[in-house]
């Protein structure tokens, strides 16, 4: 039966497939470290996008609700890690019918690039994702060489 | 749909969300075309009313949209702290849109009129209460 549905709706779902494969192919083809050893199934909380510039790293973190606080942030070498804990308040005497937002303790790490500088880091959070922002070293960044 | 992107960002996904801004700014209506995200949600009935909560992480109150069309009610948001800066070009995403938007039917014994909405940390708590005549009542028994 799923195989008429997707015969009869293809056209759509292979738009779809499609699309997802270049997302795929756009994100990973640039960075090999994207599909790296240490990424997590989709959907694990929090989601992370790391965006890079010539002289900094941003890393995000999608974490609605919590103590922004009571995270933990490490830099060992160029792997970054984020260990963290969101509480859900449950109201005992209700009725639940959906329960699909993450609770508990979570933890992740993600290698940088290797030229960052481990000690010009810093984090905020703001609606409900933490920022982190990692200097590269100096020596690595783009230089314009003037010609005299 | 012919749109003209004022605000270039470097992302695809987030180019992709601009174009959705404009277009929603220049015809007055949704782009419901774009793909959007479906945020998680914790849905609990107490006895004086239906709480829903979304984690929209990203969404500032400006950019958060909750409505109610006759029994839909729709919670749309939009991400609005990422990258704006030119230089910066994606290295790995695990959240590829800047849109969220799930919609839930309600039913009548609902008051749609007195719902209460409330934006913190990226979290949405929508209240909305029963008709106080639709709420359960005790039955006393009495004896005797």
């Amino acid at each position: 039966m799923f195989v008429t549905f997707m015969n009869r709706e293809s056209p759509l779902f292979s738009e779809f497939q499609r699309l997802e494969q270049e997302l795929d192919e756009f994100f990973t083809g640039a960075t090999p470290w994207a599909g790296g050893i240490r990424s997590l199934p989709p959907g694990t909380f929090p989601a992370i996008n790391v965006a890079s510039s010539p002289d900094a790293l941003t890393v995000y973190l999608f974490a609605p609700g919590i103590d922004a606080k009571a995270l933990e942030i490490s830099l060992q070498q160029n792997v970054l890690s984020v260990n963290g804990r969101r509480e859900v308040s449950q109201d005992s005497n209700a009725t639940y019918y959906r329960n699909e937002r993450f609770e508990g303790e979570f933890r992740r790490s993600i290698a940088l690039p290797e030229d960052i500088d481990p000690d010009k880091v810093e984090a905020s959070y703001r609606d409900g994702i933490v920022e982190i922002r990692v200097q590269r070293r100096e020596a690595s960044r783009p230089r314009q060489i003037e010609i005299h | 749909m012919n749109n003209q992107t004022n605000q270039s960002s470097q992302t695809e996904v987030a180019r992709r969300g601009s174009n959705g801004e404009v277009t929603k700014e220049q015809n007055g209506r949704g782009a419901t075309s774009e793909s959007a995200l479906r945020p998680a949600v914790d849905i609990f009935e107490t006895e004086d009313g239906i709480t829903l909560q979304a984690d929209m992480p990203g969404v500032s109150k400006d950019r958060l949209e909750v409505r109610i069309d006759g029994t839909n009610l729709l919670v749309e948001g939009r991400i609005g702290i990422l990258p704006q800066d030119q230089a910066q070009q994606p290295l790995y995403a695990d959240v590829r849109s800047a849109v969220y938007r799930r919609s839930f039917m309600l039913s009548n014994e609902f008051e749609a009129s007195k719902i209460d909405a409330n934006l913190k940390d990226g979290v949405l708590t929508v209240r909305i209460p029963k008709r106080p005549e639709l709420r359960p009542r005790r039955i006393e028994v009495r004896s005797g």
